[in-house]
């Protein structure tokens, strides 16, 4: 019931930005597409000939049942996988393959299904890690981290990890990681969020804070890709959504139209 | 006083090794057990070019870092490639390889019989031949490493090597390209063993391979794990330790092949019990 109150509170809030919003939408501007992009593992096709948009500066629910090939198509796009065939066009250019170092140079953060973080490091190093030099030379001369200080205060008092700051990851419970993760995307100041299934796991009041940092990257125009089983959340914080399934795209538009789609309320909602 | 001296000056060559390694292990998580072979090809470096070239002490120093340098580099891409057990079998193999070149190429080496009276080192004319002149070089070398080392540790640079250490892919995910830096991490290291290598060369005057051998490498590695991963301190603490451990037999009398084998078996004592109570070592930074 509480988180009811808070989704209708930030959807009311929102209600001015919509049209801007749908006109962003409108614009056919893509953040990310895929053109054909086949990934199989052991004969079994994860992603199977996809060609999606992610539209830029709205947020993308990606859903599908489990199996459906959405962490695939993420790992494709952030490659961490190399495709079998296709491409993936990232600011209008097609590449066969994105090298994951090149993340940062094109903005795009992301986070994981099971929180990955460097356990034995501290939060403020797992954050520092977003942002600092990450050259050689200069990151041999760079001993200091002050010039990374505000934008670090604020991802810390954003994700309620203040407190923490000195802590190891691997001592902080599982809604933090989570936090922690999240706040290591946010750090980045990116164009492009994949967040892949942030509110699993998390109790009332950690979804609460996910969400309101959700709903203000909306607020920011960011380009999210949200992949979330929760359908009351992604119905309340996506623009557009897609979903997949067995590897290839079943159904993609709007939240309202979608989700009273047959075949996706057969395919993943079970009705 | 010279028994003090002496074991002084093999504390600053343990201390500069073990600082060397931890750079590797500790601080980036590259499991070497190549650091033999460098400390070897310090020595030989300095030795060869001293004994049987006459070059200086400091010329001899920088051929031998290059050399370590160029083949840590070398390798340093192959073993980019491998991670934890598979990159320490790999280094193994690399430290085997070069123990063999030394054992084998006699014309250059003078295989198993070594090489005798090794010079000194020289600065404006003063020759470091006193073990308390030569104690205080090896200190000054030693407190350089460790400087070196505190720095990295500190830089965003050594952030990253930790970083890597935990999670290689997710780290590049973060825009590092991961195989040049532990590349870098590995020929910087090596080139430390390489430096620790030619004092060693140079204050005992006589080497030969069996100093070199994986053994060696494996003891390098004791001293970090007792004393402590990724931390300066913990180096140097491990490599006193390491060395008034098997000092400490001699004051107990007992026969020459019984301290040796005793000496053996406490290291493998100390090793397991470190693993199995406090696997980040006296005073380290991070668990393997």
């Amino acid at each position: 019931m509480r988180l009811k109150e808070i989704i209708n509170t930030y959807q009311s809030l929102d209600e001015g930005l919509m049209h801007e919003r749908m006109d962003m939408f409108q614009s056919g501007l893509d953040a990310i597409a895929t053109e054909h992009l086949s990934k199989s593992f052991m004969g079994i096709k994860a992603v199977n000939d996809l060609s999606i948009s992610f539209p830029k500066g709205l947020v993308t629910g990606l859903i599908g049942p489990n199996g459906s090939g959405k962490s695939t198509l993420i790992n494709l796009i952030t490659g961490l996988l190399k495709p079998d065939a296709g491409s993936i066009v990232m600011r209008e250019r097609a590449y066969p393959f994105i090298k994951p170092y090149k993340l940062r140079k094109f903005h795009v953060a992301r986070t994981f299904q099971d929180s990955r973080l460097f356990e034995q490091l501290s939060v403020e190093d797992n954050l520092l890690l977003a942002v600092a030099e990450n050259k050689i030379w200069k990151g041999l001369r760079e001993l200091k981290t002050d010039k990374y200080k505000q934008r670090l205060e604020r991802i810390l008092v954003r994700t309620g990890l203040l407190e923490h700051r000195f802590k190891k990851a691997e001592e902080l419970s599982y809604g933090l990681r989570k936090l922690l993760e999240i706040g290591r995307a946010l750090i980045q100041d990116a164009d492009i969020y994949i967040f892949d299934e942030p509110f699993t796991g998390l109790s009332p009041k950690m979804v609460e804070e996910v969400f309101s940092i959700m709903d203000l990257l909306r607020v920011e125009a960011k380009t999210v890709i949200l992949i979330e089983h929760n359908m009351t959340l992604i119905e309340k914080l996506a623009d557009y959504i897609i979903v997949l399934d067995h590897g290839t795209l079943l159904a993609n538009g709007a939240p309202k139209d979608v989700l009273k789609n047959k075949q996706v309320q057969e395919a993943y909602l079970g009705v | 006083m010279e028994y003090c001296l002496n074991i002084g000056i093999l504390f600053c060559i343990y201390a500069m090794l073990a600082l060397s390694l931890n750079l590797a292990v500790g601080l980036s998580g590259l499991i070497s057990l190549a650091h033999a072979a460098f400390y070897g090809i310090g020595a030989y470096a300095v030795a060869i070019l001293m004994s049987d070239h006459g070059m200086s002490f400091w010329s001899a120093l920088v051929v031998g870092m290059m050399l370590n340098g160029i083949l840590a580099f070398a390798v340093g891409k192959i073993l980019s490639k491998f991670n934890g057990d598979y990159y320490a079998i790999v280094s193994a193999g690399l430290s085997v390889i070069v123990f063999s070149v030394l054992l084998n190429f006699k014309s250059l080496t003078h295989g198993p019989l070594g090489i005798y009276g090794i010079g000194k080192p020289q600065i404006a004319g003063y020759t470091f031949f006193s073990s308390g002149s030569f104690l205080m070089l090896a200190l000054l070398c030693a407190t350089l490493f460790y400087v070196i080392f505190v720095l990295l540790d500190k830089s965003s640079f050594g952030r990253t090597l930790k970083g890597l250490r935990e999670d290689e892919e997710l780290t590049v995910c973060l825009g590092y390209k991961t195989l040049q830096y532990k590349s870098f991490a590995f020929t910087l290291s090596a080139i430390m063993a390489g430096v620790a290598g030619s004092f060693f060369a140079s204050y005992i005057a006589f080497i030969d391979p069996t100093s070199f051998q994986l053994g060696e490498g494996i003891f390098f590695f004791t001293m970090i794990t007792v004393g402590g991963l990724s931390s300066a301190f913990g180096s140097i603490v491990g490599a006193a330790l390491l060395l008034i451990l098997p000092e400490s037999l001699r004051f107990l009398g007992l026969p020459y092949e019984t301290a040796a084998q005793i000496q053996q078996l406490i290291y493998g004592a100390l090793l397991v019990l470190m693993m199995a109570f406090r696997p980040q070592g006296l005073f380290g930074k991070y668990r393997m």
